[in-house]
């Protein structure tokens, strides 16, 4: 489980940019993956739907029922596209990383991006920003001000508090359920290669624990798609 | 020992890994763009259209359902003026029939009428002519009988006037 990452550092002068390129190899297969699934299944378009654009219209009707919890269509629907490619990209990063690990040279390739904290706080972030940005956009910079005063001035501090909170819960809530999916997955894996017994041991395990991870994969999806909205809602919706 | 370096957040790297927020911000923006323009977007198209033709699809309906039934009231009412009109037709039908009827019959009760009283005055009138030739015929041998009889002649004028009036007399008598 020691593996090292494959880091390359670009020095542009005034910054100095550490990437690990294993994550961003996984980032751009993930990316492709899901553009790849997506416009394949909206080639052929038809008012009565067929194969694959059933499965991209429950998606989407999906996505258009959590945003539809938190807040009225009116204003969720401009977050629509964006809670569609969360769910689609987090449920294919974490479903990444199931089927094998690719450890070259003691560099490990092949994971789930969500694996990586760091992703999973970039996206947290992003969304908090998104949310921030929305709530000045959509109620107005006084109404966004107040915000952190209702319903009590005094909870102005636990209000800070809790945009913190709300980023560092969202990412590591998905890094910790796929980073310890993959920990003990690479773990049932080591007992398989270790010896012939280890391997007859460890096939039920494997397999139970692979399809525990399926699941948790599109929880861990659907959560913070969930969790996204909700958050969006507490800042752009005035009954919050 | 070992295992607890997985634990520690970013354990793996060197320091922040600023490369990888940058490569995950750009990556996720740029596949939700694509996505948009080239899936989302489309898919969304469909969907709107497909609520905008089951909403026309329900509004042809309905109106359609509106049209049949004022079609069938109007149908309806043609059909009940139509039989409404039927027994007016045959009610005036039978009527004008009776009319008829009662018309032909009673001018043949008439033409009937007037050929008996036709014939009656024709019967009466070759009876008077009848009576009068036969008084004629009386007349004329009477005179002739009493002038013979009486073997005198009178003027055939005074007599036959005379004979006239007796006979006159006794046909008013009879």
């Amino acid at each position: 489980m020691d593996h090292k990452s494959p880091e390359w550092v670009l020095d542009l002068g005034f910054v100095t940019l550490i990437f690990n390129l294993s994550t961003v190899m996984m980032l751009l297969v993930t990316a492709a993956i899901v553009f790849l699934i997506a416009f394949i299944s909206t080639r052929h378009l038809a008012l009565k739907p067929t194969g694959m654009q059933n499965f991209m219209e429950w998606v989407m009707d999906f996505v258009k029922g959590i945003i539809g919890g938190n807040m009225d269509w009116k204003t969720g629907s401009r977050f629509h596209v964006l809670g569609i490619t969360l769910i689609m990209f987090v449920a294919v990063a974490n479903l990444l990383g199931l089927p094998f690990a690719i450890i070259y040279d003691d560099y490990l390739w092949w994971k789930s991006p969500t694996a990586d904290p760091t992703v999973t706080m970039t996206l947290a972030a992003m969304v908090l920003v998104l949310t921030h940005y929305y709530g000045v956009k959509l109620q107005g910079t006084g109404e966004y001000t107040k915000g952190f005063f209702r319903p009590m001035s005094f909870m102005f501090p636990l209000k800070i508090i809790e945009e913190f909170a709300n980023t560092l819960t969202l990412g590591l809530r998905l890094y910790g359920n796929i980073y310890a999916g993959e920990i003990l997955l690479s773990l049932i894996a080591g007992l398989a290669t270790s010896s012939v017994l280890g391997a007859v041991g460890a096939i039920v395990p494997m397999m139970a624990w692979q399809g525990f991870s399926i699941f948790i994969g599109f929880i861990q999806a659907f959560i913070f798609t969930m969790l996204t909205m909700v958050y969006m809602a507490h800042k752009v919706s005035h009954d919050h | 020992m070992v295992f607890v370096d997985n634990l520690v957040l970013g354990a793996s790297g060197s320091g922040l890994n600023t490369g990888d927020i940058l490569a995950t911000v750009i990556i996720f923006g740029v596949l939700l763009l694509l996505l948009k323009k080239f899936a989302w977007g489309p898919l969304m198209g469909i969907m709107q259209q497909r609520e905008e033709l089951v909403a026309s699809e329900i509004d042809a309906a309905e109106k359609a359902r509106k049209e049949t039934h004022a079609l069938l009231e109007e149908q309806k009412a043609l059909l009940k003026e139509a039989r409404t009109e039927a027994q007016t037709i045959v009610e005036g039908a039978k009527k004008q029939a009776d009319a008829t009827r009662e018309e032909i019959v009673s001018a043949a009760r008439n033409e009937a009428a007037r050929l008996k009283e036709s014939a009656v005055r024709d019967i009466e009138a070759e009876r008077e002519k009848a009576i009068a030739a036969v008084r004629e015929e009386v007349v004329s041998l009477s005179v002739l009988a009493a002038s013979k009889v009486l073997g005198k002649e009178i003027s055939e004028a005074d007599n036959s006037a005379l004979i006239k009036e007796t006979i006159a007399k006794a046909g008013e008598a009879k």
